[in-house]
């Protein structure tokens, strides 16, 4: 039990590592919600030009591994003329990556939101944006949560991959101990309990959202 | 058919309206004129083109000939680009018009109050505590004032259709269209309902009203109009449609329906 006395005397490093992965998913995770809710309409939309270049996009982030998507932004963008930090070329990554994701499946909500409250909403004087902010958004948002839930922490175990980056993230920090004293097993069996109860917090985040929505549910 | 000339009080006037859905003819060069104050019932065997007419009236569907008047001023035709409408426009006329739906299509994520207030604020632009205080009155009116704070997902099939009604009269129409208001409740709960419209009646809200209430029908409106595969086959009072049928048509669908319908509470 050495390892672990080895790593609590480290615990500031280990709370940065798990500050900046919370920062990662929040921001991420809000950032894709949004950007995925500008998308899936373009998507569904009549401009068939724009919407085949968004569904280029979306099935181009579901057939390439996270890792190497990592790896394309970090190096790739240097010889775009883009100088980032590694903590915003990793928090672009997320939000690249899982935008795509959001927005297909909003896509899903959108095409079972029951025809009826688009009727109801059209005949009572609502169209385009309008529409879709007060008829649609919510409905779909709802019906989308669990599959939101599950990509949010899929967000969460996606961020570990940033530490090939140098981003002092949680997996970072405790791989940094890991290696520095030799203490694998302690240090990993700590990132596993903590990313372990930020996943509890979600879920527990994601219970409560669970409330307001199954009596609002479409 | 003669083009009959706009009067103010014709909230309604639709000429000569045609229809296809891939190939089918689901109105047939339809015509009718509805007077303020009027409630006229638009009744006719399943597949006749009645909701699909309605439909029409506030451009959900998009007729392929004819025009539709509401209030003298005229709805796009999609013909050629001759009258297009404007997102703009389309809004503002379908402000004018009230629709109730047979599946009620309340917005689920609202409670009832702001259901009934959520397009007088957003679309109709009006004062906010004005709306409330009028979505108050509109509920207290068809009776549901003390379920404002309530979610459609609570409410009973009558319920959410007399909040379906109460979100279209806040709207102050000039004309309120009911397709099949009480076709997907329960028995016991279409009586609540057509008492509602019945008192809408009384206090001459123009009304077209698609149904299949043969009763109610007899007792609410002062025109009857009967149709048949897309046409209009017969138009009259209550008093003289229901006991004096002129065609064949009409005469085999009532005989269906004798007996039948739900007495008004």
């Amino acid at each position: 039990m050495n390892d672990f006395a080895i790593i609590w005397s480290h615990r500031d490093s280990v709370w940065v590592g798990l500050l900046n992965t919370l920062v990662l998913i929040v921001l991420s995770g809000a950032i894709s919600i949004a950007v995925g809710l500008l998308l899936t309409p373009v998507l569904v939309g009549s401009h068939k030009m724009l919407a085949k270049m968004v569904q280029f996009y979306v099935d181009a982030m579901r057939c390439v591994p996270f890792l190497l998507f990592v790896y394309l932004i970090y190096f790739g963008l240097p010889s775009a003329g883009l100088r980032l930090s590694n903590w915003a070329a990793g928090a672009l990554a997320l939000v690249l990556y899982n935008s795509a994701y959001m927005a297909e499946l909003l896509r899903g909500a959108w095409l079972e939101l029951p025809a009826s409250i688009l009727d109801s909403g059209r005949s009572f004087g609502f169209t385009g944006w309008g529409l879709l902010r007060h008829i649609m958004v919510t409905p779909m948002l709802i019906r989308a949560l669990p599959m939101i839930g599950n990509q949010l922490i899929q967000i969460l175990k996606d961020s570990a991959f940033l530490t090939v980056i140098a981003v002092k993230e949680l997996t970072h920090e405790l791989n940094g101990i890991q290696s520095t004293y030799f203490i694998p097993f302690a240090s990993f069996i700590t990132a596993l309990i903590l990313y372990w109860i930020v996943c509890m917090v979600m879920e527990a985040m994601m219970g409560s959202f669970e409330q307001f929505a199954a009596s609002r549910r479409p | 058919m003669q083009e009959k000339t706009l009067t103010p009080e014709l909230v309604l006037q639709i000429n000569g309206v045609s229809k296809n859905f891939s190939g089918k003819n689901v109105l047939s060069d339809v015509s009718l004129q509805v007077k303020k104050g009027e409630t006229v019932c638009l009744l006719g065997p399943s597949g006749c083109g009645k909701s699909t007419l309605l439909r029409c009236i506030n451009w959900l569907e998009v007729p392929d000939a004819g025009s539709i008047h509401v209030a003298g001023v005229r709805m796009g035709v999609k013909d050629n680009g001759v009258v297009k409408m404007s997102d703009h426009d389309l809004s503002e006329m379908r402000s004018r018009i009230g629709m109730v739906f047979q599946s009620f299509a309340l917005w689920p994520h609202l409670n009832v109050l702001d259901n009934v207030m959520l397009s007088p604020i957003h679309v109709q632009k009006r004062d906010k505590k004005t709306v409330r205080e009028e979505a108050l009155n509109v509920l207290q009116r068809v009776g549901l004032e003390e379920h404002c704070q309530q979610f459609p997902a609570k409410l009973s099939g009558g319920q959410k259709q007399r909040v379906g009604i109460a979100r279209a009269l806040a709207m102050k129409p000039q004309v309120l269209l009911l397709d099949e208001p009480t076709s997907a409740l329960d028995p016991m709960l279409v009586g609540e309902v057509l008492s509602v419209i019945q008192s809408l009646a009384l206090e001459q809200v123009t009304m077209v009203i698609v149904t299949h209430e043969m009763q109610f029908a007899k007792q609410v409106s002062n025109r009857v109009v009967f149709m048949d595969q897309g046409q209009v086959v017969e138009s009259a009072d209550p008093e003289r449609f229901f006991n004096h049928p002129q065609t064949e048509k009409a005469q085999k669908f009532l005989s269906r329906f004798h007996g039948l319908g739900h007495p008004i509470h």
